[in-house]
């Protein structure tokens, strides 16, 4: 058969066409993330933003449903080895994922790829919640929070007391009085609270420097018990439960309408949430003003530690190819640069994770404009983190997490008392623990 | 359902033919195999073994993780609760149905209709019917709640209080299974010959002599039938309800086991403990089951 | 009745009505909520008075909650699945009934047994199935060392990874619930109660298997496949656990599970008039089924409990 050469020619060319734009294509790196809605969209911008910025690498992201459902989905790929680039992982799953054998570590990353990264320039406070025994970074954080308190100026005025300070936190004998004073002035409650595992234990616990769970609350190793039971904490349940009797604290539950909905409705004059609530409540309060104070600390703890973070960050999964890692480094980079960090904090609330992003921020007077933002930042960052103050470490932490909640529960509707449902968190806590530690023996 | 009796049962008249019977019936047992028997044996053996989540470490245990179930006091408060939500949805379920198909039986007119507005609460998923609920028993906002609160001076808090929720979750489950039950006893109502009531009552019996002495005995096929089926459903279908809205709580009250096989399977990440708990649950309701198949069926009494 | 007791009758007509009335009422309710604005089904307790947001709501429930997608992953599942289920076990059945073979006794029991234990109590380790089918034949093909076969033949380095992942997928929304018994049961009682005759007469007429099922079982059945597909479409359309494990992708969600994207959580606005609306919709599909086919699915329920 005769070929022309026209045809040889026309096929050649199309051939190193099209092997032209395969090897011009971008290298795709995927995300897949548990931001939903509002917070997705601020995500889909950063994405986009990088991918504008340059033309080697595609960042796809895809959203996966909640946090429990993100994680399940990274496991189910990868054990069918087909994970993503970037995972993100919600900080209780922190150390599953250290110790998955599944992952590459982001400060390996960044020396590999040949990224001198300044590790000083970041938060402290918010990178030791993801660093390793020895100081060094398992996984990026990305958005992370930190619980404060909300009250409602107006009720506070009704019961004669004025706007509490941001940077000095309240006493807890003072918030006895407090919401003594409010429910006296007719508010049906005092104080509720959001995330009480999170917000009544944990963080009480590293804001007086209290060992939530030996070993430096798992750092240092997987023989790890948790101490909740102690006085201090004990003292502190054994308080709010006091405070249900003339309701100065009451429990909203956990799903359905919770605390929230009950400060919004101003059935309850104080809130104890996340910063993230900061953006919800700017739309859905109409009605009353509200303001932000940092949470109330024990009387004897004249220089109160930092706050610990809570949220989400991006882990490295392992087998992928080099130049695959190459473009994750320069998305994790760029994602930490001061404008997509201050985009990220202002859409979402979430702290800006560099130093540099809080300075420029700052200097810009967006703190004088929003005040309430930096309330947050400043409880995290008041003090240098102690090694039983920056963070948690735990295996089965979700079910340790429900545990707490489970107890909890019970002592709030009379059917234990604080000390034994302590107890009893302690010891079905350890149990978990102990498994959790055979498993990776 | 004489299913053990008709096993061997084959038509008198049948097809010889070599290969084509095997053709048949290879997509179900292929598809059997695969998604039902492997499985199931793989859950098994997870049982036996500790796992962590990404499938790298995996120890041989033996049987501690059902030693571990048998010695956490919350599995045992779990199964105490799947059997307290089974029993009262499916004494709920029944009643309630048996009850209302008994009126419908009576009613000489609109039984078409009226077997319309009562049947379609089958095709909800209990997920949908655990939302309807919810709502109407939230303690901040349902109306039934608040009726209960206000009017009847009752203090009602499913967010806080155990009993309360396991009401909610009872009622929810069992609101769709009503109609189902009362398909069934109509129908079985029905094929109940008049010539038996009505000489009862020529002989004077009043209805409700007649109801006890005749028609209920005479529905026992189909009460055991759909106690069967009721216990099951409770079992398992009701996930949907319990994971919409309790997630198991307040403070592990709602917890039935094929929820915490879930909660500690995806949620919590522990693989064999879950599988441990689904063989336990596997093997508890082949109990149920064979139980009320020997001891219940026989006081059955089928006609004739 | 033999007797007139114009009571009993009177309250059994009452007793129905307040039966309806309770049996009603959670939807009734849910529909009243769905046509009313925010701040009316805010309010506690919540007005009594049909509103006139209804479509408002739903066209806010549709887009918010991606309700099409959603509502056609529903779809494409229960009908996957009321098709599957019915072809797969008409063959089975037909096979187990109408002829006679070494492992006949064998496949029924086998599949009898799946009757008892529904996917809930199986997810972790059929999820782990789905997540790659051919999982159990990698070690088969390791073992047999087919690999170093294959690359000498091949005289390239040749390394053959079997998976076949359902995660994510219509396929595996669809094919592991097709492995439960409860229509094969329904075929067999139903085939076990046609008449001998018609067989003897088909095979004296020489027909082969397959023409008598398609000339005579089939029609015959049509009453019972009815009532399966209502039936079998009730039972796909409301699966709630299986898809919640194997469909991360919110593109493909079914819409039940969709539904709790829109309940509002704690930390949300409480648009219960939006929700409310969705699960109406999502509701419907169904209710539409039953109702219109009731008549067979009654049957076919009653028929299946012999």
């Amino acid at each position: 058969m005769k070929i022309s050469k026209r045809f040889i020619f026309a096929t050649l060319f199309i051939f190193v066409l099209f092997e032209m734009t395969v090897l011009a294509a971008p290298v795709e790196i995927h995300w897949w993330h548990a931001m939903r809605s509002a917070r997705g969209k601020v995500a889909d911008t950063m994405i986009k933003a990088f991918n504008d910025s340059q033309s080697e690498y595609k960042v796809i992201g895809a959203f996966k449903g909640n946090y429990d459902e993100t994680l399940n989905a990274g496991i189910a790929a990868f054990r069918a080895k087909k994970q993503p680039h970037i995972l993100q992982v919600f900080e209780v799953g922190t150390q599953t994922m250290m110790l998955s054998g599944a992952i590459y570590p982001v400060h390996q990353l960044m020396k590999d790829t040949n990224n001198n990264v300044n590790w000083d320039n970041y938060l402290q406070a918010v990178l030791s919640y993801y660093m390793d025994a020895d100081g060094n970074l398992a996984s990026m954080p990305f958005n992370s929070s930190t619980p404060v308190m909300y009250y409602n100026v107006d009720l506070f005025k009704k019961a004669g007391m004025g706007r509490l300070s941001k940077d000095t936190p309240v006493t807890w004998d003072e918030m006895g009085k407090i919401t003594g004073k409010l429910v006296e002035s007719g508010v049906e409650g005092g104080l509720v609270t959001a995330w009480q595992s999170w917000t009544q234990i944990e963080n009480y616990s590293a804001i007086h420097n209290q060992l939530f769970a030996s070993k430096a609350n798992g750092y240092e190793g997987l023989g790890t018990e948790l101490v909740i039971n102690n006085p201090l904490v004990l003292n502190h349940i054994k308080r709010l439960k006091s405070w249900m009797k003339n309701k100065r604290f009451f429990y909203g539950g956990q799903k359905y309408q919770g605390p929230k909905a009950e400060f919004i409705a101003q059935n309850a004059g104080i809130y104890i949430d996340s910063i993230s609530g900061i953006a919800k409540l700017k739309k859905a309060v109409k009605d009353f003003t509200w303001d932000v104070a940092p949470l109330p600390v024990e009387k004897f703890m004249k220089e109160p530690q930092n706050s610990i973070i809570g949220g989400a960050s991006l882990w490295v999964f392992k087998k992928h190819k080099k130049k695959e890692y190459k473009g994750v480094a320069a998305f994790l980079r760029f994602l930490a640069t001061n404008e997509m960090q201050e985009y990220w904090h202002k859409e979402t609330g979430y702290f800006p994770i560099t130093l540099n992003a809080y300075k420029s921020l700052s200097n810009k007077g967006y703190y004088k404009a929003n005040p309430l933002q930096e309330v947050g930042i400043k409880q995290l960052n008041r003090r240098i983190p102690t090694t039983i103050s920056r963070g948690l470490r735990l295996g089965y932490f979700v079910q340790i997490r429900n545990i707490i909640n489970e107890e909890l529960e019970q002592v709030w509707n009379d059917s234990k008392s604080a000390e034994q449902a302590l107890e009893d968190a302690v010891y079905r806590s350890n149990v978990k623990l102990r498994a959790f530690e055979n498993t990776y023996n | 359902m004489l299913l053990f009796e008709t096993i061997p049962m084959i038509k008198r008249a049948y097809f010889r033919s070599k290969y084509l019977p095997y053709i048949l019936i290879l997509p179900q047992i292929l598809i059997t195999l695969t998604f039902f028997y492997w499985p199931a044996l793989q859950g098994l053996v997870h049982a036996l073994f500790r796992s962590d989540p990404f499938g790298q470490n995996s120890k041989f245990i033996w049987f501690e993780n059902f030693a571990a179930l048998f010695r956490d006091p919350l599995y045992l408060k779990s199964v105490g609760i799947t059997f307290l939500f089974s029993i009262c949805t499916a004494v709920l379920a029944i009643s309630c149905g048996l009850f209302l198909a008994t009126m419908a039986n009576r009613a000489l007119k609109g039984k078409s209709a009226i077997r319309t507005m009562l049947i379609w609460p089958y095709a909800v998923a209990p997920a949908i019917s655990g939302i309807l609920w919810l709502f109407l028993l939230h303690p901040s906002f349902g109306i039934v709640a608040i009726f209960i609160k206000k009017t009847l001076g009752i203090n009602w808090n499913p967010i806080l209080n155990g009993s309360d929720a396991m009401i909610m979750v009872v009622l929810a489950s069992a609101w769709k299974e009503i109609s189902y039950n009362f398909v069934f006893f109509i129908a079985g109502m029905q094929s109940i010959p008049k010539s038996l009531t009505e000489a009862a009552a020529i002989d004077g019996a009043s209805p409700m002599r007649r109801f006890f002495s005749i028609t209920l005995p005479l529905l026992s096929p189909t009460l055991f039938f759909l106690t069967v089926m009721n216990i099951i459903y409770s079992f398992f279908e009701t996930f949907g309800v319990i994971h919409t809205v309790t997630q198991g709580g307040p403070g592990g009250s709602t917890n039935i086991l094929v929820y915490k096989v879930y909660q500690d399977g995806f949620v919590g990440l522990d693989l064999g403990s879950s599988s441990a708990q689904s063989v336990v649950l596997m093997t508890l309701i082949i109990i149920i089951t064979v139980l009320q198949f020997k001891y219940v069926e026989k006081k059955v009494q089928y006609t004739g | 009745m033999v007797e007139k007791t114009p009571i009993l009758d009177f309250f059994t007509y009452f007793f129905l009505l307040a039966g309806i009335i309770i049996v009603g009422f959670p939807i009734i309710y849910a529909i009243l909520a769905s046509t009313l604005t925010l701040e009316e089904v805010s309010q506690v307790p919540m007005p009594l008075i049909f509103g006139d947001q209804f479509f408002v709501n739903i066209s806010a429930a549709w887009s918010r909650g991606d309700l099409g997608t959603q509502l056609m992953n529903s779809f494409i599942m229960a009908t996957g699945i009321t098709i599957g289920k019915i072809v797969v076990s008409m063959f089975g059945a037909f096979s187990m009934v109408y002829f006679d073979y070494r492992f006949r006794v064998v496949a029924f029991v086998s599949v009898f047994c799946t009757l008892m234990l529904p996917v809930e109590v199986r997810i972790l380790p059929t999820y782990e199935m789905a997540a790659n089918v051919f999982g159990p034949l990698q070690p088969v093909w390791d073992f047999l060392q087919l690999d170093s076969l294959l690359s000498w033949i091949t005289q390239n380095d040749v390394e053959v990874l079997l998976n076949w992942n359902l995660l994510d997928s219509y396929t595996g929304l669809i094919l592991p619930l097709i492995a439960s018994a409860t229509c094969t049961f329904l075929f067999r009682q139903f085939f076990l109660t046609i008449p001998e005759e018609l067989c003897e007469a088909a095979k004296i007429d020489g027909a082969s298997p397959m023409v008598f099922f398609r000339k005579v079982l089939f029609p015959l059945s049509k009453t019972n496949i009815a009532a399966l597909v209502v039936i079998e479409f009730v039972y796909g359309w409301n699966q709630y656990l299986w898809p919640l494990l194997i469909t991360t992708d919110p593109k493909m969600k079914t819409a039940v599970i969709g539904l709790q994207n829109l309940i509002p959580q704690a930390d949300d606005i409480p648009e219960w008039n939006v929700a409310l609306a969705a699960a109406l919709i999502v509701m419907l599909p169904p209710i539409l089924v039953v109702l219109f086919m009731q008549r067979w699915f009654v049957k076919g329920l009653i028929d299946s409990e012999k």
